[in-house]
Protein backbone atom coordinates (compact mmCIF):
# COMPACT_ATOMS: atom_id res chain seq x y z
CA UNK A 1 0.00 0.00 0.00
CA UNK A 2 3.12 2.23 0.96
CA UNK A 3 5.02 1.31 -2.57
CA UNK A 4 1.45 2.32 -4.30
CA UNK A 5 0.93 5.62 -2.50
CA UNK A 6 4.76 6.60 -2.79
CA UNK A 7 5.00 5.47 -6.92
CA UNK A 8 1.68 7.45 -7.25
CA UNK A 9 3.18 10.60 -5.69
CA UNK A 10 6.32 10.08 -7.77
CA UNK A 11 4.76 9.90 -11.10
CA UNK A 12 2.53 13.04 -9.85
CA UNK A 13 5.75 14.94 -8.50
CA UNK A 14 8.13 14.03 -11.89
CA UNK A 15 5.33 14.99 -14.16
CA UNK A 16 4.61 18.17 -12.70
CA UNK A 17 8.09 19.14 -12.55
CA UNK A 18 8.45 17.94 -16.39
CA UNK A 19 5.90 19.24 -17.58
CA UNK A 20 6.85 23.25 -15.97
CA UNK A 21 9.91 23.56 -18.41
CA UNK A 22 8.30 21.28 -21.32
CA UNK A 23 5.01 23.03 -21.51
CA UNK A 24 5.16 26.78 -23.74
CA UNK A 25 2.48 28.27 -22.20
CA UNK A 26 3.67 29.89 -18.56
CA UNK A 27 0.14 29.55 -17.21
CA UNK A 28 -0.11 26.03 -18.03
CA UNK A 29 3.77 25.72 -16.39
CA UNK A 30 2.15 27.21 -13.33
CA UNK A 31 -1.12 24.87 -13.75
CA UNK A 32 1.67 21.71 -14.00
CA UNK A 33 3.47 23.34 -10.48
CA UNK A 34 0.63 23.28 -8.91
CA UNK A 35 -0.07 19.29 -9.10
CA UNK A 36 3.44 18.86 -8.44
CA UNK A 37 3.32 20.59 -5.60
CA UNK A 38 -0.13 18.33 -4.08
CA UNK A 39 1.77 15.23 -5.14
CA UNK A 40 5.00 16.44 -3.10
CA UNK A 41 2.63 16.85 -0.02
CA UNK A 42 1.36 13.30 -0.24
CA UNK A 43 4.85 12.23 -0.10
CA UNK A 44 5.22 14.63 2.57
CA UNK A 45 2.04 12.52 4.47
CA UNK A 46 4.25 9.08 3.95
CA UNK A 47 7.17 10.90 5.58
CA UNK A 48 5.13 11.52 8.46
CA UNK A 49 4.55 15.27 8.12
CA UNK A 50 1.32 15.92 8.39
CA UNK A 51 2.06 19.73 9.55
CA UNK A 52 4.22 20.23 6.14
CA UNK A 53 1.54 18.35 4.00
CA UNK A 54 -0.88 21.02 5.59
CA UNK A 55 1.20 24.05 5.01
CA UNK A 56 2.51 22.55 1.31
CA UNK A 57 -0.96 22.73 -0.12
CA UNK A 58 -2.71 25.66 1.93
CA UNK A 59 0.23 28.44 1.47
CA UNK A 60 2.13 26.87 -1.38
CA UNK A 61 -0.76 25.41 -3.76
CA UNK A 62 -2.89 28.35 -2.38
CA UNK A 63 -1.28 31.08 -1.50
CA UNK A 64 1.79 31.40 -4.18
CA UNK A 65 0.13 29.93 -6.74
CA UNK A 66 -2.57 32.07 -7.13
CA UNK A 67 0.13 34.97 -6.89
CA UNK A 68 2.05 33.47 -10.03
CA UNK A 69 -2.06 32.86 -11.41
CA UNK A 70 -2.50 36.38 -11.13
CA UNK A 71 1.08 37.36 -12.49
CA UNK A 72 0.83 35.15 -15.72
CA UNK A 73 -2.75 35.83 -16.61
CA UNK A 74 -1.53 39.66 -15.75
CA UNK A 75 2.01 39.70 -17.86
CA UNK A 76 -0.06 37.26 -20.63
CA UNK A 77 1.98 34.94 -23.26
CA UNK A 78 5.78 35.07 -23.38
CA UNK A 79 6.90 34.96 -26.74
CA UNK A 80 10.17 33.02 -26.39
CA UNK A 81 12.55 33.52 -28.84
CA UNK A 82 13.17 30.56 -31.69
CA UNK A 83 16.61 31.31 -32.38
CA UNK A 84 19.22 30.76 -29.59
CA UNK A 85 21.56 33.43 -27.97
CA UNK A 86 23.97 30.69 -27.33
CA UNK A 87 24.63 27.85 -29.58
CA UNK A 88 23.37 25.08 -28.66
CA UNK A 89 22.44 24.98 -25.50
CA UNK A 90 19.12 23.63 -25.95
CA UNK A 91 21.23 20.59 -26.36
CA UNK A 92 23.75 21.22 -23.44
CA UNK A 93 21.14 22.56 -20.67
CA UNK A 94 19.10 18.42 -20.60
CA UNK A 95 22.65 17.05 -20.72
CA UNK A 96 23.68 19.12 -17.75
CA UNK A 97 20.93 18.36 -15.89
CA UNK A 98 21.10 14.33 -16.79
CA UNK A 99 24.95 14.86 -15.22
CA UNK A 100 24.11 16.29 -12.33
CA UNK A 101 21.19 13.52 -11.22
CA UNK A 102 23.68 10.75 -12.27
CA UNK A 103 26.23 12.41 -9.64
CA UNK A 104 23.51 13.07 -7.24
CA UNK A 105 22.49 9.47 -7.60
CA UNK A 106 26.13 8.00 -6.86
CA UNK A 107 26.25 10.12 -4.12
CA UNK A 108 23.45 9.08 -2.09
CA UNK A 109 23.22 5.42 -3.03
CA UNK A 110 27.49 5.93 -2.74
CA UNK A 111 27.04 7.14 0.95
CA UNK A 112 27.71 5.51 4.27
CA UNK A 113 25.01 6.27 5.77
CA UNK A 114 23.33 3.07 7.44
CA UNK A 115 20.12 4.37 7.98
CA UNK A 116 19.29 5.01 4.54
CA UNK A 117 18.28 1.66 3.14
CA UNK A 118 15.80 1.55 6.16
CA UNK A 119 12.24 3.22 6.35
CA UNK A 120 13.63 5.01 9.08
CA UNK A 121 13.41 4.29 12.72
CA UNK A 122 9.85 3.81 14.46
CA UNK A 123 8.17 7.12 15.53
CA UNK A 124 5.81 8.43 17.82
CA UNK A 125 2.32 8.92 17.28
CA UNK A 126 2.92 12.50 17.21
CA UNK A 127 6.00 12.96 14.94
CA UNK A 128 5.44 15.89 12.51
CA UNK A 129 2.25 16.80 14.33
CA UNK A 130 1.17 20.59 14.60
CA UNK A 131 1.53 20.85 18.01
CA UNK A 132 5.37 19.17 17.52
CA UNK A 133 6.36 21.60 15.60
CA UNK A 134 4.49 24.45 17.28
CA UNK A 135 6.66 23.49 20.16
CA UNK A 136 9.78 23.63 18.44
CA UNK A 137 9.09 26.86 16.24
CA UNK A 138 8.08 28.43 19.54
CA UNK A 139 11.15 26.70 22.03
CA UNK A 140 14.14 25.73 19.91
CA UNK A 141 13.82 27.52 16.61
CA UNK A 142 12.51 30.73 18.17
CA UNK A 143 15.13 33.17 17.11
CA UNK A 144 14.52 31.54 13.13
CA UNK A 145 10.99 31.78 13.58
CA UNK A 146 11.46 35.64 14.21
CA UNK A 147 13.61 36.57 11.36
CA UNK A 148 11.47 34.48 8.98
CA UNK A 149 8.25 36.73 10.59
CA UNK A 150 10.75 40.13 9.85
CA UNK A 151 12.10 38.84 6.82
CA UNK A 152 8.02 38.39 5.38
CA UNK A 153 7.17 41.48 6.55
CA UNK A 154 10.24 43.24 4.35
CA UNK A 155 9.14 41.15 1.48
CA UNK A 156 6.00 42.42 1.73
CA UNK A 157 7.31 45.94 2.12
CA UNK A 158 9.37 45.32 -0.97
CA UNK A 159 7.44 43.64 -3.04
CA UNK A 160 4.36 46.98 -2.21
CA UNK A 161 7.38 49.36 -3.65
CA UNK A 162 8.79 47.27 -7.08
CA UNK A 163 5.26 46.60 -8.02
CA UNK A 164 3.01 50.22 -7.07
CA UNK A 165 2.12 52.55 -9.63
CA UNK A 166 4.39 55.87 -8.95
CA UNK A 167 2.64 58.67 -10.53
CA UNK A 168 5.36 61.36 -9.91
CA UNK A 169 7.71 59.14 -11.36
CA UNK A 170 5.77 58.10 -14.39
CA UNK A 171 6.21 60.87 -16.91
CA UNK A 172 10.19 60.12 -16.10
CA UNK A 173 9.84 56.85 -16.72
CA UNK A 174 7.82 57.10 -20.60
CA UNK A 175 10.89 60.22 -20.92
CA UNK A 176 13.42 57.21 -20.38
CA UNK A 177 11.61 54.90 -23.19
CA UNK A 178 10.71 57.42 -25.29
CA UNK B 1 9.93 2.29 1.45
CA UNK B 2 13.44 2.68 1.75
CA UNK B 3 14.68 6.61 2.44
CA UNK B 4 16.97 6.01 -0.48
CA UNK B 5 13.61 6.04 -2.73
CA UNK B 6 12.83 9.90 -1.57
CA UNK B 7 16.94 10.55 -1.71
CA UNK B 8 16.91 9.66 -5.59
CA UNK B 9 13.29 11.08 -6.37
CA UNK B 10 14.72 14.60 -4.90
CA UNK B 11 17.64 14.45 -7.06
CA UNK B 12 15.08 13.99 -10.01
CA UNK B 13 13.42 16.79 -9.59
CA UNK B 14 16.34 18.82 -8.50
CA UNK B 15 17.86 18.47 -11.84
CA UNK B 16 14.66 18.84 -13.68
CA UNK B 17 14.32 22.29 -11.81
CA UNK B 18 18.35 23.33 -12.96
CA UNK B 19 17.66 22.18 -16.83
CA UNK B 20 14.88 24.48 -16.51
CA UNK B 21 16.48 27.52 -15.43
CA UNK B 22 19.56 26.84 -17.90
CA UNK B 23 16.47 25.79 -20.91
CA UNK B 24 13.97 28.44 -20.34
CA UNK B 25 13.76 32.15 -20.92
CA UNK B 26 10.82 33.40 -19.61
CA UNK B 27 11.81 34.80 -16.12
CA UNK B 28 8.34 33.57 -14.22
CA UNK B 29 9.26 29.93 -15.58
CA UNK B 30 12.76 30.49 -14.54
CA UNK B 31 11.37 31.98 -11.07
CA UNK B 32 8.77 28.19 -10.98
CA UNK B 33 11.96 26.05 -11.85
CA UNK B 34 13.71 28.00 -8.60
CA UNK B 35 10.21 26.32 -6.72
CA UNK B 36 11.30 23.38 -8.08
CA UNK B 37 14.48 22.74 -6.46
CA UNK B 38 13.47 24.06 -3.41
CA UNK B 39 10.97 21.91 -3.12
CA UNK B 40 13.01 19.03 -4.02
CA UNK B 41 15.26 20.58 -1.12
CA UNK B 42 12.00 20.32 1.27
CA UNK B 43 12.12 16.44 -0.11
CA UNK B 44 15.33 15.74 1.02
CA UNK B 45 15.14 17.35 4.28
CA UNK B 46 12.14 15.29 5.45
CA UNK B 47 13.36 12.18 4.11
CA UNK B 48 16.14 12.56 6.61
CA UNK B 49 14.05 13.68 8.82
CA UNK B 50 11.94 10.49 9.39
CA UNK B 51 15.12 8.64 8.70
CA UNK B 52 16.74 9.82 11.66
CA UNK B 53 13.50 10.20 13.71
CA UNK B 54 14.33 14.05 14.77
CA UNK B 55 11.92 16.94 13.95
CA UNK B 56 14.40 19.06 13.46
CA UNK B 57 14.63 18.27 9.81
CA UNK B 58 10.69 19.73 9.58
CA UNK B 59 11.29 22.76 11.18
CA UNK B 60 14.11 23.80 8.55
CA UNK B 61 11.36 22.88 5.65
CA UNK B 62 9.17 25.45 6.91
CA UNK B 63 11.90 27.77 7.18
CA UNK B 64 12.30 27.26 3.34
CA UNK B 65 8.75 27.24 2.46
CA UNK B 66 8.96 30.97 4.12
CA UNK B 67 12.17 31.43 1.86
CA UNK B 68 10.48 30.50 -1.10
CA UNK B 69 7.30 33.04 -0.42
CA UNK B 70 9.90 35.80 -0.04
CA UNK B 71 11.86 35.15 -3.55
CA UNK B 72 8.26 34.96 -5.35
CA UNK B 73 6.94 37.88 -3.90
CA UNK B 74 9.92 40.28 -4.98
CA UNK B 75 10.55 38.11 -8.07
CA UNK B 76 6.97 38.83 -9.06
CA UNK B 77 7.43 42.28 -8.34
CA UNK B 78 10.48 42.92 -10.33
CA UNK B 79 8.51 40.97 -13.43
CA UNK B 80 5.15 43.47 -13.06
CA UNK B 81 7.49 45.97 -12.86
CA UNK B 82 9.07 45.13 -15.58
CA UNK B 83 6.21 44.72 -17.74
CA UNK B 84 4.66 48.13 -16.94
CA UNK B 85 7.65 49.58 -18.12
CA UNK B 86 7.40 47.82 -21.12
CA UNK B 87 10.72 45.92 -20.55
CA UNK B 88 10.66 42.77 -22.94
CA UNK B 89 10.03 39.79 -20.02
CA UNK B 90 12.97 37.88 -21.67
CA UNK B 91 16.53 37.05 -19.51
CA UNK B 92 18.67 37.58 -22.18
CA UNK B 93 17.55 41.05 -22.90
CA UNK B 94 17.25 41.74 -19.11
CA UNK B 95 21.00 42.41 -18.74
CA UNK B 96 21.12 45.38 -16.46
CA UNK B 97 20.28 43.63 -13.76
CA UNK B 98 23.18 41.57 -13.51
CA UNK B 99 25.46 41.67 -11.20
Amino acid sequence: MIQVCFFLGAIGCLGGAIAVIALRNPFYSVLALIVHLISLAGLFLLLQGEFIAAAQIVVYAGAVMVLYVFVAAYVGNVDEPLWEPIPGQRFIAPVIGLALFVELAIAITGSGLKAIDTTGPTVDIGFGSPSAIGKLLLERFLVAFEAASLLLLIAAVGAVVLAGRHRAEDPNATQETA
Amino acid sequence: MDITWYLVLSALIFAVGVSGVLLRRSPLVILLCLELMLNAGNLALLAFSRSLGNQDGQVFALIVMVIAACEVVVGLGIIVAAYRRRIPLNVDDLRSLRG
